[in-house]
């Protein structure tokens, strides 16, 4: 810690593996020693400038940072009043942010000696990161991903296995990103020995919530700096989308001090929170362990996990990263549900309006910043909103082509069947009632 | 018996119900056999019947295990069969309901063996008084480590309950020690770095876990994943104070129902005709 003088401490230096009620090691005792080598090398890593130096020159030389900060004036005008600006994540190479943390993880890897990668995927954006990593670095690499995952994921399937991995579907449980974190850890508890589990997001036990957001913090260092630059001030809001977290707890940790930012997480409201089909586990706000940390968990009344319901895979993932739910509680953060109407609303209206191509992960964030700008009113003037674009949206074409029915031989018709989604193109669509905010 | 030259500050006469079955075996001689199936399995009367057919033939504890619906720990074998009792709407009241049924027809000491997060949702404090109220011994919880233990100690230190903490080939010193001062009951010693699912070959690792275990000060350690023969359970009864068998019964159950989990157990246990 290098500032004693501080009275309370900074959000910004909260380490595992506890943040507030939140975090821990829900972990069979197998995986202890593994998990306690990682935490050991990652805190050496950190103090050596040798490995500070390597990562920063993949980060420059292969990733492609820093990423810009885009106005989109467009897309802005449309929404509200409200200026918005989008760190370009998708930018990076592998097209999302995941491949700061993969990078940053794998170098941990050869720095412990281990020479195959597993990993989970769910849009298949961390996956193909970490295949992407094993391939620079020659490592083995295993990707476990939810069956239904691989099928509307098909593309990101071919690119991990052009990249040399080996993509095992899981078809347990929802076959979905929970089942093949499972999987993962099957896999990792009898593998220890020379393999290193590259989880994706800053969930899971302790210290992948604190080590996967320190390999993020980047997205809101850069931010802070390019709007000060930029704009000589701070913003007055900053958004992302919030699955696990990794993306929204990368940019939020740029400003979790500036009491003057306030941090928006939109999480998956799929049909809606109150239909039970979403994946919004913090606005749901039931506490519980899942995958090695306690946090906000979507589970019926005995503690089985139900499954979420997302048009994204990345964000169709029943629990939250543990820092999020502690933000949450202590009231810093405000979390809230987008519908999969008003984010492919969103997703059509940037494409339309800039010329970008959004993930739809990265989309709620976008429905959720426009929400917020319109909801300022007047007030809204002038009033800054950074937004993580956390992905391209390449892999979601074939996702939306259905979704706008754009594809030979549809219709043109609005496709969803809810009463809440015209036509993408008419605009955004109403917000839902959220529920617990923080 | 004891292994260790600390001065051993225990009460002799085991107070849990666990300890008592593991010390009436080495009694007689030999190392204590541990059954597991799971609760609901095919359905509630047949694991009822399945459960009990594991004590007539040789069991001296028994672990009803709770479906859940990420079991990490867990193989093929069991994940097929608790993901089926889920999907036929099982729900968790049911276990207390086994567990009565089980210690009212058998002798044997009945545990659970839970994934933490459906005590966790219904607290540990009442699902602590529930087993307790329903004759069960005590709990094992696969993905607790004693680092995270603080509710569930008090709990079932409140209830009179055992607490069964797993330890690993890989754990350190320090760790087995931590475990097997929070562990009541015994100590279940993972034989191998890996999840549930029976193997051809019990794996070497086993028995220095139990003499890492017993250097700690545990008075029992039982040895579990991947047994599945009768010369499996002699390997390791030479020692363990007692031996862990969960897929190889399973599997039984699924193909022979309880008929064949009785063949099975009494082959396993040498029991054969009288006990």
């Amino acid at each position: 810690m290098s500032a004693p003088a501080e009275e309370t401490q900074k959000y910004r230096d909260h380490e595992g593996p506890y943040f507030g009620n939140f975090g821990g090691r829900w972990m069979p005792e197998s995986l202890v020693a593994a998990l306690d080598e990682v935490e050991r090398t990652f805190r050496e890593a950190k103090a050596d400038p040798a490995f500070i130096a390597e990562f920063q020159r993949l980060s420059r030389d292969y990733t492609g940072r820093p990423s810009l900060l885009t106005e989109v004036t467009r897309f802005a005008a449309e929404a509200g009043p409200a200026r918005m600006f989008l760190k370009r994540e998708d930018l990076n190479h592998t097209g999302s942010h995941k491949i700061n943390n993969v990078l940053g993880q794998a170098l941990l890897a050869q720095r412990m000696g281990k020479t195959r990668l597993i990993a989970e995927t769910g849009a298949g954006q961390h996956g193909v990161a970490t295949a992407t990593a094993a391939a620079l670095m020659g490592m083995e690499c295993v990707v476990y991903m939810g069956s239904a995952d691989t099928k509307r994921q098909a593309l990101n399937v071919a690119r991990m296995r052009l990249l040399g991995a080996e993509v095992v579907p899981v078809d347990h449980g929802a076959q979905t990103l929970k089942d093949a974190i499972n999987e993962a850890l099957r896999d990792w508890v009898a593998s220890v020995e020379n393999t290193h589990y590259l989880l994706g997001t800053v969930a899971g036990p302790h210290p992948f919530p604190e080590m996967v957001r320190w390999f993020h913090q980047i997205i809101g260092e850069e931010a802070r700096e390019q709007i000060l630059s930029m704009e000589g001030r701070l913003p007055d809001a900053v958004a992302a989308c919030v699955g696990g977290g990794s993306n929204a707890m990368g940019l939020f940790h740029g400003f979790l001090d500036d009491p003057e930012v306030a941090l928006y997480g939109f999480e998956a409201g799929g049909d809606g929170v109150e239909t039970g089909r979403h994946a919004s586990a913090i606005t749901l706000g039931r506490s519980g362990v899942l995958h090695g940390a306690r946090s906000f968990l979507m589970q019926d009344e005995d503690g089985q996990t139900v499954d979420s319901h997302s048009i994204s895979a990345g964000l169709d993932y029943p629990s939250v990263g543990p820092e999020h739910a502690y933000l949450a509680e202590t009231g810093r953060a405000t979390y809230e549900p987008v519908t999969d109407a008003e984010c492919m609303a969103s997703f059509e209206m940037l494409c339309r309006t800039e010329g970008i191509i959004p993930a739809i992960e990265s989309a709620h964030a976008l429905a959720g910043a426009a929400r917020l700008s319109r909801s300022w009113g007047e007030a809204g003037e002038g009033k800054i909103i950074i937004i993580n674009l956390s992905g391209r949206g390449d892999k979601d074409v074939e996702t939306a082509a259905e979704w706008f029915r754009l594809l030979p031989g549809q219709k043109n018709d609005p496709v969803a069947e809810t009463d809440t989604a015209e036509n993408g193109a008419d605009g955004p669509s109403p917000a839902p009632e959220t529920g617990v905010q923080g | 018996m004891s292994t260790t030259t600390a001065v051993d500050q225990r009460p002799a006469t085991p107070a849990s119900k666990t300890e008592r079955a593991i010390e009436a075996a080495r009694a007689q001689g030999r190392a204590a056999f541990v059954g597991y199936l799971p609760a609901g399995y095919p359905d509630k009367e047949t694991s009822i019947a399945a459960a009990i057919e594991l004590a007539r033939n040789g069991a001296d504890v028994i672990e009803i295990g709770v479906p859940y619906s990420d079991p990490v720990m867990d193989g093929p074998v069991i994940q097929q069969a608790t993901t089926e009792v889920l999907a036929r709407g099982f729900r968790l009241p049911e276990v207390f309901e086994i567990v009565e049924a089980v210690v009212e027809a058998t002798d044997a000491a009945v545990l659970v063996m839970t994934y933490y997060n459906l005590i966790d949702r219904m607290g540990a404090e009442e699902f602590a008084s529930r087993l307790a109220a329903a004759g069960g011994a005590g709990a094992i919880t696969p993905d607790l480590i004693p680092d995270e233990a603080g509710e569930w100690i008090a709990a079932t230190d409140r209830h009179g309950l055992d607490r069964v903490f797993l330890t690993a080939p890989s754990s350190s010193p320090e760790r087995v020690e931590k475990i097997v001062a929070a562990s009541r009951g015994f100590v279940y010693g993972v034989s191998v770095m890996g999840v549930t699912g029976a193997r051809d070959q019990v794996s070497d690792a086993a028995e220095r876990v139990v003499a890492a275990a017993k250097s700690a000060g545990a008075e029992r350690v039982c040895v579990g994943l991947g047994v599945s023969t009768r010369s499996h359970v002699e390997e390791i009864g030479r020692y363990a104070d007692g031996v862990i068998v969960g897929t190889a019964l399973v599997t039984a159950l699924r193909d022979g129902g309880p008929s064949a989990v009785a063949t099975l157990t009494a082959e396993l246990t040498g029991a054969g005709a009288s006990r």
